[in-house]
């Protein structure tokens, strides 16, 4: 017996050769195989594809513009330069001004970290009320607030407008803040309403019977024991709120311009000669915050767009 | 002949050995059962035995065949799930001939086996219909079915009947059984059930971390488990342990607290074995007051707690210090605190080395 | 305090701090997501010019719209925009998800690199493929340089193909997210249908068209609600990478809302636009709620 096992563990190396009576073990399997070549080849050329911007981003912003002119955008380049960053950041001219992105980052800074703050307080306390304090017509208008998220932005946009005219914050940090708050809302309700549901319903009947109200609850025993789906709704708004575009620049006067309607006015302005190598460090450097935030968050970013993305 | 033979089967997952150094010969027709806990390695070796997972070591044979690196539609098998895994989008008929249409069977042919199949299992009138529209137990039977329509002489089972409530699983234990007796195929059946193992199973392997403690009939495995793992896994309410020493001066006898239990009817594997031990004597093989103190060991002991069960009675009591149970029958009444002879026969008890938990 | 969870009707005063608390909601509700939907629908009906007046004018504006040419530009680059997208991002999105479930290595890896263009605004995204499809320096100038001298690919200059250069552009961008919801999709298959189907001899690739698919229905459906409420509103991708061009040859609805209210001080027409743009989503959406939620009910 142990000699036939020897023989055909030697046997093995090419044993997809060797008669069917000689098996043993392990099925014989080439790492070359064809399905692990379709895999993995698949993937890899896709991935080379998604890479592949980001890849010329890098590589036209280290590049001086003689060598850009020269031509070839996926060589690397040959004298790396930091110039183009620096002048994206301090002297890129937007149309209006020659100020670079820097005040457009701050702008945004200080656009998003309100939003995402109040945004996710109020939703939090929302979808803690929905899911453990209904009351008749909070499903109507929960449901309203759902369906809004569906509706075209452009329909709410100039009513929008002419609310943040009358309370005197049309063009102002403030009102952008509150429109990214509302139309935060539905999604995170949604997150937030989602996962106090599934909270086991005794810790709260607990609570209760030691005569905790609504807000006990919430302080006490809620919000501890969230710190998980904060973190998403955290994730998730960051990137929403630092890449909107139509609400910046509908609701924006232009020193208030947060860093994606800068950076559109930098790129497309014509104005003489295009300096594409501060164009992708401007890019890039508008994208480096949300990119962060991603690489970071690894799976929890995943759960939070499946989350946000399953309905009811 | 066999039916199926397992050779010296091992399988590790990374570094954990949860198959180690397995033999197993199945005869034809036989129905054995992969009973043991969970983690024991009774499903991983099913699925080795059907091909769903690779051996690191050793051969399976099936009919003769070395299948070891055969797919498992090439092993000649057929399985049912514990989940059942209908394909959910088709009807029963649909769910019984997909494998066969995709095996280019002629059309006739799925239609004879399908009816066949519907007609043993008594399936008729669903063939219509959606898994979804079906009972727990109708979605066990088409999940047969499909085994059945593959004209195979192995089956194998995986926990079929876990996902039942306790009043199906009794009604589809005996179906499956007379299924056996009428088709007459091999079985392979895995279970965590003890009760399913005895009464369905030609033999039983029970494991335990990958390796098979005892491989016997049903009645072998209840009266003389081969160590204490098998002695407690086998039996409900499990068998009493009392722990204590087999003292060799004079007749062979066991202490435990301040009784002396006489082994000289009991038949020892290991001769001359001595020292510390439990030993094991099954509820229902107590008898009480006069048959009890007409067995070769009986003692007067106190009634701590009743447990009527209906059929009959559990009752608790202590014996040399440990906590002992009996069966009585429930026409006797029995008061807290009453004085109750009980005894049994050493020779229908197991003894296993308390170091080794091997049977003596 | 009684019973709240069984949602018994209470009286306006019980339960304050909850409908206190709740207070943004109903306001956010009501009045922004329904009043201002009906707001721009009614005025949708007027003649506003720079600033909304009640002067109805029928249907008006609505005629105009669609006798505009930059609309029906628009409305047909979203069809064709929209159609393919669909199409393409679901393929891809599902067959990356299947190569991704196959129990390989790097599975993190990949799924890292498939996402993160997600994580980047559609102003980043434009700009970067503006630069990569620029003739001059970009896929055709890298071509033409390795010899293929007369070899063509500026969709962004190119008026009858330019859609499908945005459309590159939003499937890089878009496709990851199909792959994440798909993927999560095929994990809650029972594995125990995927042994099923391997004893029953099933080749692999039937058993995804004819038993995983039909089981991922709902997942599908979910994605494609997902994916058509963001193609209607598709409009930073375009101003970032062809502001609309060559020409007007790029337009999109959204695109020209905005033109239409606050550059062409056309108040009425992007109204008449922005409802149109509405009735497209209620075309979607209001078949797929009834049957979700009807059949919920009816099985309930």
């Amino acid at each position: 017996m142990a000699d036939q096992a020897t023989a055909s563990s030697v046997a093995g190396f090419d044993a997809v050769r060797a008669p069917a009576s000689e098996a043993w073990g392990p099925r014989p399997r080439r790492a070359l195989s064809r399905r692990n070549i379709i895999i993995y080849g698949t993937l890899t050329v896709v991935a080379l594809y998604y890479l592949l911007p980001l890849y010329v981003m890098i590589v036209t912003s280290l590049k001086g513009m003689p060598e850009i002119r020269m031509g070839n955008i996926f060589s690397p380049p040959m004298e790396i330069t930091f110039e183009p960053w620096v002048k994206a950041w301090a002297t890129a001219c937007t149309g209006l001004n020659c100020e670079g992105l820097s005040r457009g980052f701050w702008n945004s800074v200080r656009i998003t970290v309100p939003s995402v703050i109040i945004s996710i307080l109020i939703a939090s306390v929302n979808g803690y009320a929905l899911a453990n304090w209904r009351f008749r017509g909070a499903d109507i208008f929960f449901t309203i607030l759902i369906v809004g998220a569906f509706i075209p932005y452009q329909v709410m946009i100039y009513p929008i407008v002419i609310i943040l005219r009358e309370m005197g914050l049309y063009g102002t940090l403030t009102g952008l803040v509150m429109v990214h708050t509302i139309f935060g809302m539905p999604i995170l309700t949604l997150l937030f309403r989602n996962y106090f549901a599934s909270v086991p319903e005794e810790l709260f009947k607990a609570a209760r019977v030691d005569g905790a109200g609504f807000w006990a609850i919430y302080f006490k025993i809620m919000l501890p024991m969230s710190l998980p789906i904060f973190v998403v709704a955290v994730i998730l708004q960051i990137t929403g709120i630092w890449n909107d575009f139509l609400f910046g620049v509908v609701y924006t006067k232009p020193d208030v311009y947060p860093m994606t309607v800068q950076l559109n006015n930098i790129v497309n302005s014509v104005q003489g000669v295009k300096e594409y190598n501060v164009n992708m460090a401007a890019t890039l450097l508008t994208g480096l915050v949300p990119l962060i935030v991603y690489f970071i968050s690894g799976k929890l970013f995943v759960r939070g767009i499946a989350a946000g993305a399953v309905k009811g | 002949m066999s039916s199926v033979i397992v050779r010296d089967v091992s399988l590790n997952f990374g570094a954990v050995e949860v198959l180690r150094s397995l033999n197993l010969d199945v005869a034809e027709g036989e129905f054995i059962v992969l009973l043991g806990p969970s983690g024991c390695g009774k499903s991983t070796l099913l699925n080795c035995i059907a091909g769903l997972l690779d051996v690191s070591q050793g051969q399976i044979f099936i009919k003769g065949k070395n299948v070891t690196w055969e797919e498992p539609k090439d092993r000649g098998i057929g399985m049912v799930f514990q989940s059942y895994a209908l394909y959910p989008q088709m009807t029963v008929e649909g769910n019984l001939s997909f494998g066969l249409k995709n095996a280019g069977l002629p059309r006739d042919e799925i239609a004879k086996r399908v009816a066949r199949a519907s007609e043993i299992l008594q399936i008729q009138p669903l063939l219509q219909r959606k898994p979804a529209a079906l009972s727990g137990g109708q979605r066990q039977r088409v999940a047969i079915g499909r085994a059945l329509v593959r004209d195979v002489d192995v089956f194998l089972f995986d926990e079929p009947l876990s996902n039942l409530d306790a009043k199906l699983r009794s009604e589809l234990r005996v179906e499956i059984k007379r299924l056996h007796q009428k088709l007459a195929n091999t079985m392979i059946y895995v279970t965590h059930d003890q009760i399913e193992a005895l009464t369905l199973a030609d033999r039983i392997a029970v494991m335990k971390g990958g390796v098979i403690q005892q491989l016997d009939g049903p009645q072998a495995i209840y009266n003389r488990p081969v160590n204490r793992f098998v002695a407690g896994f086998i039996g409900s309410p499990g068998m009493n342990f009392l722990e204590g020493q087999v003292s060799r001066d004079g007749a062979p006898g066991f202490l435990v607290g301040d009784l002396r239990i006489p082994l000289d009817r009991y038949e020892f594997s290991v001769a001359n074995a001595a020292g510390a031990a439990s030993l094991g004597i099954r509820p229902e093989h107590v008898a009480l007051d006069e048959a009890g103190a007409a067995m070769p060991f009986s003692l007067e002991t106190v009634v701590e707690i009743v447990e009527p069960m209906g059929s009959d009675t559990l009752v608790w009591t202590t014996l040399g210090g440990h906590n002992f149970t009996f069966r009585a029958p429930s026409e006797r009444t029995l008061r807290l605190r009453e004085r109750v002879t009980i005894g049994f026969d050493p020779a229908r008890a197991s003894l296993f080395d308390a170091g080794t938990d091997m049977r003596l | 305090m009684a019973d709240t969870r069984n949602g018994r009707p209470s009286q306006v005063f019980r339960n304050i701090n909850s409908k206190v608390a709740s207070i943004p909601m109903v306001l956010t509700a009501s009045v922004v997501f329904v009043g201002g939907t009906i707001w721009t629908v009614v005025h949708s009906f007027t003649n506003s010019k720079l600033l909304p007046r009640l002067n109805f004018v029928g249907l008006d504006q609505y005629e105009r719209l669609w006798g505009a040419n930059k609309w029906l530009i628009s409305i047909e680059n979203l069809f064709i925009y929209g159609v393919f997208s669909l199409i393409f991002s679901l393929v891809i999105g599902f067959v990356l998800a299947a190569l991704l479930d196959q129990k390989i290595r790097f599975e993190d890896t990949f799924r890292t690199i498939f996402l993160y263009p997600f994580a980047l605004s559609f102003i980043v995204t434009g700009l970067v493929w503006q630069w990569i499809l620029n003739p001059d320096f970009g896929v055709q100038a890298v071509v033409r340089g390795l010899g293929w001298e007369s070899f063509a690919f500026d969709p962004l200059y190119d008026q009858d193909i330019v859609i499908y250069g945005i459309l590159i552009a939003g499937l890089w961008q878009g496709t990851g997210l199909v792959m994440c919801l798909m993927l999560a999709g095929l994990r809650g298959i029972d594995e125990d249908i995927w042994k099923a189907s391997r004893v029953d001899g099933i080749p692999m690739w039937k058993t995804y068209l004819f038993i995983v698919i039909p089981m991922m229905r709902p997942v599908f459906v979910t994605t494609l609600v997902i994916i058509a409420s963001g193609i209607v509103r598709v409009y930073d991708l375009v101003v970032a990478q062809t502001s609309g061009g060559p020409g007007i040859a790029s337009e999109v609805p959204a695109k020209y809302v905005y033109d239409a209210m606050f550059l062409s001080q056309n108040l009425g027409q992007g109204f008449a636009a922005s409802t149109m743009m509405l009735v497209t989503v209620l075309i979607v959406i209001v078949p797929w709620a009834y049957l979700e939620f009807g059949r919920r009910r009816h099985r309930g």
